[in-house]
């Protein structure tokens, strides 16, 4: 093995995200009346550590090591899916949901967090074995079904956040190993239908859309046949996928429309979220001294809605410094899937970014009602260990990328 | 996979600018929420956690004439509670009920004022006393949202002897807030309901302060002073009034003592129309009103057949019988149609003819032949039929009109009752009121006060002013303010003094008051009995003394009093203490 150089931009990046967001989680405990949020930074603390060590430990094994776990890690996490659907419980603000799995009622972790960097291994490994990038919707029958798996199963626990991960790691790799795009707009068709189907006015408009996409784009028959039918179907099944959603699930998407429609429920959380952060204005109230968090009228403050938090003590300087901070740490991810060695080491970076960049704008999206509240935790800032350990493993393994490619050079096609 | 270099840098560039955009798209968003709409949403955090307490200010305290309090205000705990939601509200009134004994109505009272006004702190007690304060202070800790406050409470130290003209206070209705009267008022403000508390309400109100409790998501207060400083209340100033609460007291202790009647008493400063005595028997105490009547005090009041919210002064009305004969003699004599000594042809063998009707006079023997002064002293009818026939219907009523007597008298009180009289064109309005076939007899009865002629205590005496102070009617006022005065009627000093004369014949041996007389003082008046068929007639006197320099103009009504004597001697009472007569006798009911 050889001794690789550590990327010093990528580190200090996620050392200085995870220091933040260590003092938000502290903040957040921070309240009048104190309440066990008030210790969880001490094990936040910890986490970062267990994640720090994990990630060294990553950076000084091989990238050919991490393809090699690939399948087998992949097949465990499947497996940790599908047993959280018989044994699963809830937590925090999903608590009807069943995406923990425990052993003797202690919560040991999330498998979809897991799930979320195998899937990146294993869509990776599969694009980076094949000679062409997939260039016709039959093509990507593959890498849609390693998706597709943990994708149903999380969609059955049902944690609809999650879920939209996967969906974005998804078109991310697609995008990054050469799909062309008038292709991906294609695939994601039946999900815009899906949404538009509420309008039939609307639903007809992309039906032409769709149609003019399709001739200008010119797939197989087949696949064209297939593409319309399944638009329809979407378009059709909508309404009954809509009665299959919990309550919860259902106002959290009415209440992304207007906040109003239920203030004192589901619509609470986003209108204080709000609250909170206007009236951070430029400089904020203070370190530790928001008034929506400290008194309570801010829903999760240490996981969901740690923006909010950061928001209201921090003001609009604190929210520009935090956003540049993952702004940098996504260019530079950017830069090490373009400098790779190889074209796995390439893909699994930039799933990574993938994943985080979805991870970040619906979290931060959501403290502002600019995305519906979907429970996605915001990476180095939400209190969570697993997901900390995991952001840090995810670290740990762009170390190892960035160290085995080369300077500022591509790779040559493989 | 197309990882040609070319591509690789392709992409690269492509998802640089994709982040940069989405960074400065989500960042916008946030420059929008904490820089340009940043002012709205900190009202928004601050309307959050700062919760308003109203500190109600105390109104003004009302004196009489002689700086003696009628109204005042007390300190007093109000108890009330801070309920998110109407849920909520039950809870915690539950809750309390383990340590307070509230009632049913308590308990819907504070529902309702939660209703009206979630944001503001339910009462739930507007006037704890001492005993529940000291056991909420100990168990305080159960409690986060009681609010426990001292708040100024309305007191009247005489209570029900002031209540005819002071009123009461309470709490604003739901009505009155969508009153245009009532713009900036607040649900759970006290206003004035009655009186002068209503008459007065924007000089008494005072200007109510806030404190703001900084308190969680759960309503709990918490340590803290939030941004806003506390407003304190500011307090009304006082009003000075006309009053002679000692006259007062003893008009009141009258009634109650030495009368079974219903009635009103009121006594006037004919130089100013400021009012002395206004008093309304059976009356109310309007201490009881005081922060909401207990429904089985108002169910009391309301079923009372004597009706104590009736105000008998200012709202009664009724025929003013005899006591009009002086309007009637009054515009004879500016008419020139008679003269103080003139004879009426006919003399009262107790009772006329007229046309097929025969009209009685009183004193059935007959009065015989009267100058007009011994018709007002005996108050014969048929010399004022005569006299009212040489006037004419139309004169009467016209004469009647600028009188003042189809108006009210104007005396700074809300809800007077305006006078039934009738207007000047006679005969449409004698159409009218009883079809073509009305004949001329309806002016016998005009001429003493009977017929269509309705009229309040009030504005009664409002015309004995006029009597007392050479034709200037002065309208009764009960704050003190500049004298309204106006002349009613024209007549020369020796008829004035004439008119006075006679009506001290009243009150003298032979009189039809005689035994309202007091030794050494001239009291100048005029007995009324107003028929209320089936059943007894109601009383009047209305008079004023010293006869030859008035001071104090006495109106008194009592209801079913059969007699004018009666009321007579009720003020003469009032007028001996007044001006200082004490050796009167008790009042005697028995005989004349």
């Amino acid at each position: 093995m050889r001794r690789i150089v550590a990327d010093y931009p990528l580190v200090i990046t996620a050392l200085l995200l995870s220091a933040f967001g260590i003092a938000m989680v502290y903040s957040a405990g921070q309240t009048d009346t104190p309440t066990a949020v008030a210790r969880v930074y001490k094990s936040q603390l910890m986490w970062l550590f267990f994640g720090m060590a994990g990630a060294y430990g990553i950076s000084r094994s091989s990238v050919r090591f991490i393809e090699w776990v690939t399948v087998p890690a992949y097949v465990l996490s499947i497996l940790l899916l599908a047993a959280t659907l018989v044994i699963g419980a809830g937590a925090g603000t999903a608590a009807s949901t069943k995406s923990w799995l425990a052993i003797g009622g202690v919560r040991i972790g999330q498998p979809s967090e897991l799930a979320k960097l195998t899937v990146v291994l294993m869509l990776a490994h599969l694009l980076a074995s094949r000679k062409d990038a997939p260039k016709s919707l039959l093509d990507l029958w593959q890498p849609a079904i390693i998706v597709l798996i943990p994708f149903i199963i999380i969609m059955l626990q049902p944690d609809l956040g999650t879920a939209i991960v996967f969906i974005g790691i998804f078109f991310g790799m697609l995008y990054w190993s050469g799909v062309p795009w008038p292709l991906l707009m294609l695939l994601g068709s039946p999900v815009v239908s899906l949404i538009l189907s509420f309008s039939t006015g609307m639903w007809g408009a992309w039906f032409l859309v769709l149609l003019a996409l399709i001739l200008y784009y010119r797939p197989y028959l087949v696949e064209g046949i297939i593409l319309l039918a399944a638009n329809i179907a979407t378009g059709v099944v909508a309404p009954i996928l809509w009665e299959k959603l919990a309550p919860y699930q259902q106002n959290r998407l009415k209440v992304f429309l207007d906040p109003s429609a239920d203030p004192r429920a589901s619509g609470y959380h986003v209108i204080q979220s709000k609250i909170a952060i206007g009236s951070g204005g430029v400089t904020g109230q203070g370190f530790t001294l928001g008034t929506q968090k400290r008194l309570a009228f801010l829903p999760e403050q240490h996981t969901d809605f740690i923006f909010a938090v950061l928001g209201e003590e921090l003001g609009f300087l604190g929210v520009t410094v935090a956003l540049t901070l993952f702004l940098v740490l996504f260019l530079r991810i950017t830069q090490i899937s373009g400098r790779a060695n190889d074209s796995f080491s390439s893909l699994v970076a930039f799933g990574l970014l993938a994943s985080w960049f979805v991870h970040v704008l619906v979290n931060v999206g959501m403290t502002l009602n600019l995305m519906p509240i979907t429970g996605i935790p915001l990476p180095f800032f939400s209190y969570g260990g697993s997901f900390m350990l995991a952001c840090w493993l995810a670290v740990g393994v762009l170390m190892r990328i960035s160290g085995e490619g080369r300077g500022k050079a591509a790779f040559k096609a493989s | 996979m197309s990882f040609h270099p070319n591509d690789i840098a392709r992409r690269t560039r492509i998802t640089s600018v994709g982040l940069a955009v989405g960074f400065v798209l989500l960042l916008s968003a946030f420059f929008r929420a904490q820089v340009l709409q940043s002012e709205s949403y900190q009202r928004q955090s601050e309307e959050n956690r700062l919760r308003e307490i109203p500190l109600p200010a105390p109104r003004g305290i009302i004196y009489d004439r002689k700086g003696q309090i009628i109204a005042e205000n007390l300190p007093a705990y109000s108890v009330s509670i801070t309920a998110p939601s109407l849920d909520s509200l039950r809870h915690s009134l539950s809750q309390l009920q383990q340590t307070l004994q509230l009632s049913d109505y308590d308990i819907n009272a504070a529902i309702r004022r939660y209703n009206r006004a979630p944001t503001r702190p339910t009462v739930v007690l507007a006037d704890a006393s001492i005993d529940v304060v000291s056991v909420l202070e100990e168990h305080r800790i159960d409690y986060p949202r009681l609010i426990i406050q001292s708040v100024p409470k309305r007191f009247y130290p005489e209570g029900s002897i002031v209540a005819s003209f002071v009123g009461y206070t309470g709490e604003i209705s739901e009505k009155e807030l969508n009153l245009e009267e009532f713009a900036g008022y607040k649900p759970g403000q006290t206003i004035g309901k009655g009186g002068l508390e209503k008459q007065y309400e924007s000089v008494l109100r005072g200007q109510e302060g806030q404190r703001f409790d900084e308190v969680d998501a759960r309503g709990r207060p918490v340590t803290g002073a939030g941004p806003r400083p506390d407003k304190d209340p500011v307090g009304a100033p006082s009003m000075k009034t006309n009053i002679d609460l000692d006259l007062q007291k003893y008009a009141a202790a009258i009634f109650t003592d030495s009368l079974q009647f219903s009635g009103g008493l009121i006594a006037i400063d004919p130089k100013t129309g400021g009012v002395l005595t206004l008093y309304s028997h059976p009356s109310f105490d309007s201490n009881r009103f005081t922060g909401g009547i207990p429904a089985a005090y108002w169910k009391e009041l309301q079923e009372d057949p004597r009706r104590p919210l009736f105000n008998k002064v200012i709202q009664g009305t009724y025929p003013p019988a005899s006591t009009w004969k002086l309007a009637t003699a009054a515009m004879g004599l500016e008419l020139g149609l008679v003269q103080m000594n003139q004879r009426m042809p006919l003399p009262c063998t107790g009772g006329f003819q007229y046309g097929r009707r025969y009209f009685r006079c009183w004193k059935t023997t007959g009065h015989g032949s009267l100058t007009l002064a011994g018709a007002v002293t005996h108050s014969c009818n048929v010399y004022f039929y005569q006299l009212g026939l040489k006037i004419g219907l139309s004169k009467l009523v016209g004469g009647g009109i600028d009188m003042g007597f189809d108006t009210r008298s104007g005396i700074d009180l809300p809800n007077e009752y305006r006078p039934r009289f009738p207007t000047r064109d006679v005969r449409e309005y004698f159409n009218r009121r009883f079809g073509a076939n009305w004949s001329n007899a309806e002016t016998l009865s005009m001429a003493i006060g009977q017929g269509p002629n309705s009229q309040t205590l009030a504005n009664l005496t409002k015309f004995y002013t006029a009597l007392a102070n050479e034709g200037v009617a002065s309208t009764p006022e009960v704050v003190s303010k500049k004298p309204e005065q106006k002349k009613i009627m024209n007549l020369t000093k020796e008829q004035y003094a004439g008119l006075r004369l006679a009506m001290a014949g009243v009150t003298t041996a032979g009189g039809t008051a005689a035994s309202a007389n007091i030794q050494g003082l001239v009291i100048a008046g005029k007995t009324g009995t107003a028929q209320n068929p089936p059943n007894k007639d109601h009383a009047w006197f209305i008079g004023f003394a010293p006869a030859e320099d008035p001071k104090i103009v006495v109106g008194v009504f009592l209801e079913y009093g059969e007699h004018g004597y009666f009321a007579a001697r009720v003020a003469s009472k009032i007028i001996g203490r007044y001006l200082g007569f004490t050796g009167e006798a008790t009042v005697n009911l028995e005989g004349q």
